[in-house]
């Protein structure tokens, strides 16, 4: 077989925005496809919404469309652009949802649109539980006893069958929402309500719990010839009961012997045959009874997934490239192993290493949400860390985590887990948490055996006796500081910081120390074959042997350091940058070398960056690289916080970072010199003040006055960011963050700014050469000033923003670029009232907006900061092409909108606020603001209803406003009802209004309504302080019912301006490039 | 620290490696291979295919799941000398009857831990297979002049040291079919069980048995077994096999393939460093499919031997016409079946006009993936066939 030639063109879709569950993996699986097949002479057409990705870059595919992943709008790209084929696997659940509901309505037949990878009846098999099972146990595979219920009597019945504990699973669902575990049948109860509301067809599959039991996972690859291989085997450190997103998960499988292996390796094999998998690489997640070897088919994702994306890094057999090249016909022995360069992609990869994959968690973001782990997935991504052995791995992935931790304990935070009694640190060894291993650490310190700690935490004894090394060579640098213990920590994976906390040292002695008496890392290549054939592309690690595999090279190189694992606040975005800037430099002529350690990304494909360094985003970690490497520069601006983070100290050792220096952005978070400068330059700034206590906390008040917006410095993406309203909060608050360890936190005082109330906010990204400023466009936020811009919509051009405050804002970039000495990227941030335009923060660096101002202008923002930091000018680069003579921009409008993990977190209150919370974003592109803003909301999962009720209820402040959104509203037909205050005002401006009662205050109140679906819309907008609880019930209450709600008054707005759109203009699909053709 | 013994490795060509002693003390020579297998160390070291060798596992972590009886593949561990990066102080599996610690020190296996094995599997990659020598308590130009003076694999006839003193017989494990004759060079207990499993009763011969007092056993079928090092000294068997190719049905692997192919006028040569592993990606010519293969072997038949042609440099992937498409030996056409997609070697040949054939890998796997298992199926096929 070869490549089809009966296709010509193949429809991918995307995973649109980043949410829990389902992260930029799929970036890097889109971009691998669709580099491939146009490689192959394809005609690729794509779609996804989410606008921070690299695959949705217009050079990516020969049709790009920005819009939202319905059914309805990829119909109408099907109908323009009639594909032959639609590759439905790379995209996750989102594209294969949709790819269902196309071939359901046979929006594909009338097409005559194949599928290809996967098709109908072998996605159903996989997704619909009973199906699967039946499916399953007809060739005698095993998979839990249960039953399956569409009513809650049928659980009770089927549980009382397979007996308690049972765990349930809602049919067709994502990232295990909705799934939950019951001990007793009072439990059941909530558990099988809950998921028969989750599921889309109102089914679950109540069965036998497997808690506790080992988990495994394969990645396999068929091909149409039916050949069939496991890339890799994963074993999770976390049994089951933790959702896999949630899981330590370690690769390769560690404690199966090689009969029980290969078992599940055939069995493997087997599901993907019956299921019906036509090519393509799917998961197939199976448990194992650790006392009997029992072992069970728990479930299969017939298209690449979030662990394809580890398993593809973990071991360089690059899954979704491959996956599209078998879905148009090849087979796996006429694909090369790009790594080997001379052997067929048919064969199983052999690690001479271990990966350790930890998710990350900002719990700290969801307070009020527990932060026990279970079936429903709660991280929002991962750091991968590769090591010679177990140990080394997993403390390289826990300090690859940057939540302050340097290694597993041995660090100043391991005080969290030392201070606590037997009796707690038992419980937190029993309890799955993001904390749960460093308790296990602490109790072996304590010297708790390793039955004693395995059985509690249900870890098998082989990870626990591991970790037991790893305390054991700590107890040995407690008391020693010999070289030879030294020597041993590092091959443990311990960290200089470590060692520095043990010894009551600096970091940079242990360096030092470490380094004279020759402990240096060792860079080893990931090479598919355990170096049984020479690897073609170095895609490094680090760690302590004897020998170094580093390559000599004859070009200039420049580092890139990536942005670590995903977290709100620092997500893909940056990763886009660091992409593009190593795309660039490449093609400048530079040997580009990448460090990152999030296996999600495309920074760290092997084929992105010329070097590839799966490493740590520490000092001691990149240092050792760039001892390695020997470059001309490196890069820290464009991966967010992290690697600025390392900026200073990177240059205290000689490094030279390219662009902006460590000190100007420095000097841009300094606010007293910053205020200085901007006074200089006649620019504006909201009063402001900084404090390390409550006392000075209440003088910066008595001057500036309320209300204030108040934060701790050096943080990204808001956190710990507040409004507040009064003393009594403001006390409260400095408790807050004073009362608590996090040394990130406390080290650095509190800001406090004037709030500027109902200003409109203003972000402009820009590139400065030390002469010239190139505006890469001006974003009107939709939410008002005080809503986190990660968390807010935004628009371009600005609608709103006057010529005048246009000008300032204009002069104001250009001004402080300079008077920064920026070289690269700028970010500010404006607060603009009328004509007034307020300074509120300046980054020197990459934004988060970089990729949607990118695409919004059809200029390659991150691409030109990069040559401009490596020293060309703006003026070089526009002869050059790289700026484009023409910008495009101006005769449409782009929105975008932040999309937030509400119904992960069913326990917090859904409003926005100065802390970001966005896990991801989307684009919308229209003629006009209402279209772009309706597609962007359509495409953010808001289904908005033409007609029907809306309801209403304003915080006093925002009353006069809520005029016009309550006007808006009727304008569009309508019916209001509010709360009664609300509905007071209303009436009194003669605007009908019917009053509801609130939440448990008397009949038919707003939950009741909500309920029987007699409201289609929420615009509730929160109140400070106490009176915050009714609005709280009543957003929950919303959400659970599914219906919109909008918590901004512009938002609102905003929803109605896309409703008077209409649904018409709104699923009216245009490319990316016909946008910026211009016709 | 924590109790090390220091041990130093040295290979013929003067590298020296560091590691701890894990086996018993001592001091041991012989031809350092890699195996890339992730699982399956107990039946590796006992795998009597490596006699004469010291394996280096390539995979990290080594005695996760302890030993277990049934896993074995001999009744002890084979290999001369057993290398890794990191032995499993502790075990877990419901399985495990015992660490591997106490196998090795049980069975008197000189094993070194703590290496760099990668160093070490990329020295003998670059370099070729070559003699090393290893051990606690010896100087490292001692253990370099060791190395160098150890004898190679080529020429040394191995499998006469491991194979079965005494004839023996196995029974069926289900309803009779019929009685192989199994000579062994080396044979490994999961071959055994795939005949017995398959309703043969086994009778199990010395590698030099004659060809006479194998038909006189009438059996329905032989089976030429795996074993260690070089084919071509074991004239012995080789003449056996000329007697007995085309007068009852034959099956042999990897070492037995190598004999089969010696029998039939081909030759044999070495490989720069071996197949081993379990990963080996192997292309069925007759209708293109590809299996994963387990793999255990430092020497290769060369059917361009038997012909006027010279053999087709490889560009790119390999391709099927690097084989010749049949070869004319004394006992008619014979047609490779398989080919290995790495190297492009013969991995298993059928002779068309008899009830022979041969694989260079290992269908039994044990440890490794059993994707070709059905060839005992085949085998079983043709016995029933030939009556």
């Amino acid at each position: 077989m070869s490549a089809r030639k009966d296709i010509r063109s193949i429809l991918v879709i995307g995973s649109g925005p980043i949410v829990i569950g389902q992260g930029c993996e799929f970036d890097y699986s889109g971009t691998q496809a669709a580099k491939v097949l146009r490689a192959e002479g394809y005609r690729v057409i794509l779609v996804n919404s989410n606008p921070a990705t690299i695959m949705t870059d217009p050079e990516f595919a020969d049709a790009t469309y920005i819009e939202p992943i319905t059914p309805e709008v990829v119909a109408e790209v099907i109908a323009r652009e009639r594909p032959d084929a639609l590759l439905p696997t790379l995209g996750g659940q989102t594209a294969l949802n949709v790819s269902v509901e196309l071939a359901r309505s046979g929006v594909l037949d009338r097409h005559g649109v194949e599928m290809i990878g996967a098709d109908l009846e072998a996605i159903t098999k996989a997704e619909d539980r009973g199906k699967f099972k039946e499916t399953m146990e007809a060739v005698g595979l095993e998979v839990p006893r249960a039953g399956y219920a569409r009513s809650m009597a049928d659980a009770l019945n089927i549980a009382k069958e397979i007996g308690y504990p049972v765990m349930v699973r809602p049919s067709f669902i994502l990232g295990g929402s909705g799934t939950g575990i019951a001990d007793t049948e009072e439990q059941l109860l909530d558990v099988a309500r809950e998921g028969l509301t989750a599921s889309p067809v109102g089914e679950i599959l109540v069965e036998e719990s497997v808690l506790g039991w080992k988990e495994y996972e394969l990645e396999i690859m068929r091909d149409g010839a039916g050949n069939a291989v496991i890339v890799c085997a994963i074993e999770n450190f976390d049994p089951m009961g933790v959702h896999t997103g949630d899981s330590i998960t370690v690769a390769p499988i560690q404690t199966l012997s090689d009969r029980e292996y290969q078992e599940m390796r055939d069995e493997g094999i087997k599901v993907l045959q019956v299921i019906g998998v036509e090519t393509g690489g799917s998961n197939v997640q199976f448990a194992v009874d650790p006392k009997t070897g029992r072992r069970l088919v728990i479930e299969m994702n017939p298209r690449v997934s979030r662990s394809s994306a580890l398993a593809s890094k973990a071991t360089g057999f690059p899954i979704a490239k491959i996956a599209a090249l078998l879905a148009v016909g090849y087979t796996l022995d006429e694909i090369p192993n790009d790594i080997t360069g001379a052997t067929p992609a048919s064969f199983e990869p052999a690690l001479d290493y271990v990966v350790v994959k930890i998710p990350r968690f900002d719990f700290a973001k969801f307070p009020s949400a527990p932060k026990r782990l279970g079936t429903s997935m709660k991280s929002v991504g991962e750091a991968m860390a590769i090591g010679r052995t177990f140990p080394e791995a997993l403390q390289k992935a826990l300090r690859s985590l940057e939540n302050g931790r340097a290694g597993l304990n041995a660090d100043p935070l391991e005080d969290r887990v030392v201070s606590l009694d037997d009796d707690e640190l038992a419980e937190m060894v029993r309890v799955p948490t993001p904390d749960r291993v460093f308790a296990m650490g602490e109790a072996l310190h304590r010297g708790w055996t390793i039955e004693d700690v395995s059985e509690l935490s249900m870890v098998d004894p082989w990870f626990v006796d591991q970790m037991s090394e790893i305390v054991e060579v700590r107890e040995e640098l407690e008391t020693s500081t010999d070289v030879d213990i030294l020597a041993e920590a590092k091959r443990y994976g311990f960290s200089d910081p470590q060692i520095a906390h043990l010894w009551g040292r600096e970091e940079i002695d242990v360096r030092e120390l470490r380094k004279s008496a020759g402990i240096v890392r060792t860079f080893k290549t990931v090479d598919t074959c355990a170096a049984e054939f020479g690897a073609l592309t170095p895609y490094m690690y680090g760690t302590f042997e004897e020998e170094s595999e580093v390559r000599p090279s004859e070009k200039p190189r420049v580092v890139v350091l990536g942005s670590g694992p995903n977290r709100i606040g620092q997500g893909i975005e940056f990763d886009y940058c660091c992409v593009h800037a190593s795309f660039a430099l490449g093609d400048a002529g530079y040997e580009t070398v990448m460090i990152n350690c999030n296996p999600e990304t495309v920074s760290t494909d092997y084929d992105t960056s010329d070097r590839l360094y799966f490493e740590p985003l520490t000092t001691e970690d990149v240092l050792a690289v760039i001892d390695a490497e020997k470059p001309e520069a490196v890069i820290v601006q464009l991966g967010g916080q992290t690697p600025l983070n390392l900026a200073e100290e990177l240059a205290d050792t000689g490094v030279i970072i390219a662009g902006t220096s460590p000190a100007s952005i420095a000097l841009a978070e300094d606010r007293e010199q910053f205020a200085e400068i901007c006074r200089n330059l006649g620019l504006k700034q909201p009063p402001a003040g900084s404090a390390t206590s409550a006392a000075e906390a209440d003088d910066v008040v008595d001057q500036i006055g309320l209300p204030v917006m108040v934060r701790p410095s050096f943080v990204l993406g808001g956190r710990k960011m507040k409004v507040i309203y009064s003393p009594e909060e403001l006390g409260a608050y400095v408790r807050e963050i004073y009362g608590e360890g996090d040394p990130e936190v406390v080290s650095n005082p509190i800001l406090i700014d004037r709030f500027l109330e109902s200003a409109v906010e203003v972000d402009v990204d820009a590139v400065f050469d030390g002469h010239e400023l190139l505006v890469g466009g001006v974003m009107e936020h939709v939410e008002e000033a005080g809503i986190h811009s990660g968390d807010s919509g935004c628009v371009t051009p600005p609608p709103t923003l006057s010529d005048e405050a246009h000008k300032e804002i204009l002069r104001a970039t250009g001004e402080l670029a300079s008077a920064l000495t920026v070289q690269g990227l700028i970010n500010i941030q404006f607060a603009v009232k009328g004509d007034d335009v307020y300074v509120l923060e300046v980054n020197p660096r990459g934004s988060r907006t970089v990729p949607f101002i990118s695409k919004a202008k059809g200029i390659p923002l991150a691409r030109i900061a990069a040559r401009v930091m490596m020293g060309s000018t703006i003026e070089e680069l526009r002869s050059e092409g790289l700026i484009p003579e023409e910008r495009v921009g101006s005769d449409f409008v782009a929105v975008k909108e932040a999309v937030l993990p509400w119904d992960r977190f069913p326990e917090e209150d859904s409003i926005l606020g100065p802390e970001m919370r966005a896990t991801g974003e989307v684009m919308g592109i229209g003629s006009d603001v209402g279209v772009a803003y309706g597609k962007a909301l359509l495409a953010a999962g808001h289904v908005l209803a033409d007609q029907g009720r809306v309801f209403l209820s304003f915080a006093d402040r925002d009353k006069p406003m809520g005029l016009a959104v309550a006007q808006a509203f009727t304008l569009l037909g309508f019916d209001l009802v509010a709360t009664k205050g609300t509905a007071r005002f209303l009436r009194h401006h003669a605007i009908e209004a019917e009053a509801v009662n609130k939440i448990g205050e008397g009949s038919r109140d707003i939950g009741e309504r909500l309920e029987n679906g007699e409201v289609q819309l929420v615009v509730n907008t929160p109140r400070g302080g106490r009176a915050r609880s009714d609005g709280r019930k009543i957003r929950r209450s919303a959400r659970r019912h599914a219906v919109p709600c909008v918590t901004t008054l512009q938002g609102g707005l905003a929803v109605a301006r896309s409703l008077r759109a209409g649904p018409g203009a709104i699923n009216r699909p245009r490319s990316l490039q016909e946008w910026h053709r211009g016709r | 620290m924590r109790g090390r013994v220091p041990a130093l490795l040295a290979t013929a060509d003067g590298e020296v490696f560091r590691g701890s002693s894990v086996g018993v003390a001592g001091v041991v020579t012989g031809e350092a291979v890699f195996n890339t297998s992730m699982t399956g160390y107990q039946e590796i070291l006992t795998d009597p295919s490596y006699a004469g060798q010291v394996v280096v596992m390539t995979s990290p972590h080594i005695g996760n799941y302890g030993v277990v009886e049934l896993d074995a593949q001999s009744s002890r561990p084979a290999v001369s000398g057993f290398v890794m990066r990191s032995l499993s102080r502790r075990d877990s599996s419901w399985r495990s009857e015992g660490s591997l610690a106490d196998y090795l020190q049980r069975h008197d296996v000189v094993a070194v831990s703590d290496v760099d094995t990668r160093r070490l599997t990329r020295h003998i990659r670059d370099r070729g297979a070559m003699p090393i020598a290893m051990g606690s308590e010896v100087s490292e130009a001692d253990l370099i002049d060791m190395a160098a003076d150890a004898p190679t694999m080529r020429g040394q006839d191995l499998a006469l040291q491991v194979t079965t003193r005494e004839p023996y017989r196995l029974d069926a494990e289900m309803d009779r079919k019929g009685l192989v004759v199994a000579i062994d060079l080396g044979l490994k207990k999961d071959i055994l069980r795939n005949l017995t499993g398959r309703g043969f009763e086994v009778e199990v011969v010395p590698a030099a048995t004659k060809a006479e007092t194998i038909l006189a056993m009438s059996p329905n079928g032989v089976f030429v077994s795996n074993g260690p090092g070089d084919p071509e000294p074991l004239t012995a068997t080789t003449e056996c096999l000329r007697g007995l190719v085309g007068k009852r049905p034959l099956f042999g692997i990897c070492l037995g393939h190598q004999v089969l192919g010696l029998a039939v006028g081909a030759s044999t040569f070495k490989l720069p460093f071996g197949h081993h592993g379990g990963n080996h990606p192997v292309r069925r010519l007759d209708d293109n499919r590809v299996e994963i293969t387990a793999q255990n072997h430092g020497f290769a038949v060369d059917l361009w031997s038997m012909t006027d042609d010279d053999p087709i440099e490889r560009e790119g992937l390999i391709e099927r016409g690097l084989l010749p498409e049949t070869v004319e030996t004394p006992f008619g056409r014979l047609r490779p079946s398989h080919q290995n997609l790495n190297d492009g070697t013969l991995e298993g040949m059928v002779l068309e006009e008899i009830p022979a054939f041969s694989v260079q890998f290992h269908p039994e796997a044990a440890p490794g993936p059993g994707d070709a298992r059905g060839l005992f199926d085949d085998f079983a096929r043709l016995m029933e066939e030939a009556g």
